[in-house]
């Protein structure tokens, strides 16, 4: 860790008392790396046991690494927060400028406490902090005037960021995101929610730097070296070309896509929304993240007719992905690219996690088909697999909590199903929404031991395609390759690169960057970092009362066909025992 | 040689560009970048790329009070860091903002159409002739 890197900076900000300080952390930055090793320990010191999500004293934390703005690829900020979700270690990554824009403002992390007694965004300009008014800003509707207002009304050099929350995350939603450059999101479990309590609507920063290294030359051939192969690579080159969307088609052939609330693993009008037919006939545009070369971002676009005038369109850009076909699209019996795109049109609108979102509802259209709520509850909607209308109403009340009902919904699917009932089919892991992949046991173990639960966090997905799918492996085997894996991905989010680059950045070239960086660690101090991290990620969520054995696992997953044919209830308790045990904790 | 923007559509701001520029220094980051990549307006509207366009009687040349800025065979002009005051007329002069400054030296960053950029830039946005 070098002494002059501006990393070491910690900017900490108190919205009750509207001041801010600036502390040199080397000490963590120099023992965690940055990213998640970093906001881990932030987590740790700022956020006491038991503190509720919602309470002024729960702390953000933003952590950005020390490849940020020198390597390309390094272009992910960890969000680290008590999640309102799951009521413990909240974490979400995200890109766009949000990394990229606060190394260059001259941090490795922010921590962000209090509660603003109005609504404000934070306008954050090398070393200075202003607090910005934004009453007119909350509950406006329209998600691009917040995002323009900071654009124009924050005009200083420099890469500039903004980050901001939608209703969702004024109302509490408990999985609202915080979206940031127009498609990316801090999604999944939260974050927006803990925005709105602080009434925290968003976040501009910028700045302008350069960053030292020791070495120049080893600096400028590796940048080559990772530069050439995020051009070249078969891999890299498939998330440029259709990105992530190429696998609904892949997964649906062989049974592994979730539809209808997972009553099936794949659906009939499939070629309607693959990755392909978007592409082709909806695709308008792709875009990076800042200091990334692979343009994974695919925009499509919308049109509309307006009923009243003929010829006259609203045109719509709508960004899509796998996730979002799956849990807008097949979860809910949607085949049709228009009604896909209009629904998730309106979840960016909200600023709300698309994959809980679509989670949910499906788990309410489910419970409807089965009369076990009925029009009282959902408040007049006749969901109906398919019928987009009915979805997006239904997405406004989740908003608006007129009843009962929807103040569950608006908590996730784990807590609607402990109030309404039908437990057997609510898809949550860990009470967080499941992502589209049933493609195995080794998924589902993934979910429920991964210490960030997103599917992205563990190895199981691909164990699954990669070697399931072809011959069984005992519950300790898949363990012992989770955590293995779960170690490796602690290092690379700590040095915060996508994880869509974790090809390219193997455990040698990490250590090969972070020498001239100033970090003389070798692949096995990596590793062992790698595994204290998350040793530490795991201790924070047993402390808030995180337990393997009071996890709800729905029934669902063992009835519907998979492409391995091994999710058994007995494989999958035995693995969490052994996981248990290998943690040194009491499941 | 000159660098040009030759077809802005195919722009997905990535800001390779502008790293790569400012990797001329050796170190990372971008303080010494001579090329700015900006949403116009949103990103969903496409980006803009702000760069010296090598004028042939380049106007910040003629605000400069000590004549640091001398003109280029081809167009632009070049720095010369020694006569250099850090008035910043020149940054001014320039209305397309392609004359960008250096606050940790308090001088500008001109563009030396060295073609780093164009290197850099995975979709051929930039080219250099
Ligand atoms: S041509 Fe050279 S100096 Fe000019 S913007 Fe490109 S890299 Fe920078
Ligand atoms: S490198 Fe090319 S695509 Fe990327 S921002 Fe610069 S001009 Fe645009």
């Amino acid at each position: 860790m070098q002494e002059h890197d501006s990393l070491n900076n910690v900017l900490y900000i108190d919205l009750s008392k509207k001041s801010f300080r600036i502390e040199n952390r080397r000490d963590l930055f120099e023992k965690y790396i940055g990213g998640t090793g970093v906001a881990t320990q932030l987590l740790h010191e700022n956020c006491k046991e038991g503190t509720d999500p919602y309470d002024p004293s729960s702390p953000v934390i933003l952590a950005v690494g020390p490849l940020t703005g020198v390597l390309p690829l390094a272009s992910k900020t960890v969000a680290m927060y008590k999640s309102p979700l799951t009521g413990d270690l909240g974490e979400s990554h995200a890109g766009g400028r949000s990394a990229v824009a606060i190394r260059m403002a001259g941090y490795g992390a922010v921590v962000i406490t209090g509660k603003c007694d109005f609504p404000v965004y934070l306008s954050i300009q090398h070393n200075k902090v202003f607090f910005r008014d934004a009453t007119t800003l909350w509950g406006m509707r329209s998600r691009f005037t917040a995002a323009r207002v900071m654009r124009e009304r924050e005009k200083f050099p420099g890469l500039r960021a903004i980050m901001r929350i939608g209703q969702a995350g004024e109302r509490m939603v408990a999985y609202a995101s915080v979206t940031t450059e127009t498609y990316r999101h801090f999604g999944r479990l939260g974050l927006g929610a803990v925005f709105g309590s602080k009434m925290l609507k968003g976040i501009v920063i910028s700045g302008k730097r350069s960053i030292p290294v020791t070495d120049r030359k080893a600096f400028r051939n590796l940048y080559d070296e990772v530069y050439k192969a995020a051009v070249d690579s078969p891999v890299m080159k498939k998330y440029h070309d259709l990105g992530t969307a190429e696998n609904i088609g892949k997964l649906n052939a062989i049974n592994g896509l979730p539809t209808m609330n997972l009553k099936q693993s794949s659906i009939e009008g499939i070629d309607n929304i693959t990755g392909e037919t978007i592409a082709q006939h909806f695709l308008v545009r792709r875009f990076f993240c800042a200091h990334c070369p692979v343009s994974c971002i695919h925009v499509a676009t919308l049109r509309e007719p307006y009923e009243d005038d003929p010829y006259f369109y609203k045109t719509t850009f709508v960004g899509y992905d796998y996730e979002l076909i799956y849990s807008l699209g097949t979860m809910l019996g949607i085949t049709d690219v228009n009604k896909l795109l209009v629904l998730i049109d309106k979840v960016e609108e909200l600023s709300i996690d698309a994959m809980s979102t679509g989670v949910v509802m499906a788990w309410a259209t489910e419970m409807q088909e089965k009369g076990m709520i009925g029009e009282k509850e959902t408040d007049g909607i006749v969901l109906k697999w398919g019928d987009h209308l009915a979805y997006s109403e239904f997405l406004k009340k989740i908003i608006r909590q007129p009843n009962e009902f929807y103040e569950a919904v608006a908590r996730g699917v784990d807590h609607a199903s402990s109030v309404f009932g039908g437990r057997e089919f609510s898809m949550a892991f860990g009470k967080n929404e499941m992502p589209g992949y049933h493609t195995g046991p080794a998924a589902y173990i993934g979910y429920l031991i991964g210490a960030r639960h997103s599917h992205l966090d563990n190895a199981g997905y691909s164990l699954d395609i990669n070697e399931l799918i072809n011959a069984p492996l005992d519950a300790k085997t898949i363990i012992d390759k989770l955590i293995e894996e779960e170690s490796l991905r602690q290092v690379l989010s700590s040095i915060a690169i996508c994880f869509f680059a974790r090809g390219i950045y193997k455990i040698d070239l990490v250590s090969r960057a972070l020498a001239f960086m100033g970090y003389p660690y070798q692949k096995e101090e990596l590793m062992e970092i790698g595994r204290k991290i998350h040793a530490e990620k795991f201790r924070f969520k047993v402390r808030e009362g995180f337990s393997y054995r009071n996890q709800n696992i729905p029934e669902r997953i063992y009835e519907t066909k998979d492409p391995t044919g091994l999710i058994r209830k007995e494989l999958i308790h035995e693995a969490l025992e052994y996981f248990g045990k290998r943690m040194g904790v009491e499941v | 040689m000159k660098l040009s923007v030759a077809d802005l559509k195919r722009c997905v701001g990535c800001q390779l560009c502008m790293f790569a520029c400012s990797r001329r220094s050796g170190e990372g980051g971008l303080i010494n970048s001579c090329i700015e990549v900006r949403s116009q307006g949103g990103i969903s509207k496409g980006f803009t790329i702000v760069v010296c366009a090598a004028c042939g009687d380049p106007p910040c040349a003629k605000v400069c009070p000590t004549g640091a800025l001398i003109v280029r065979d081809k167009g632009g002009v070049r720095l010369d860091s020694a006569k250099c005051i850090g008035c910043g007329n020149c940054k001014n002069a320039c209305i397309i903002d392609a004359v960008f400054w250096n606050e940790d030296e308090n001088k500008p960053e001109i563009c030396i159409h060295c073609g780093v950029c164009a290197k850099y830039c995975p979709l051929d946005v930039l080219a250099y002739h």
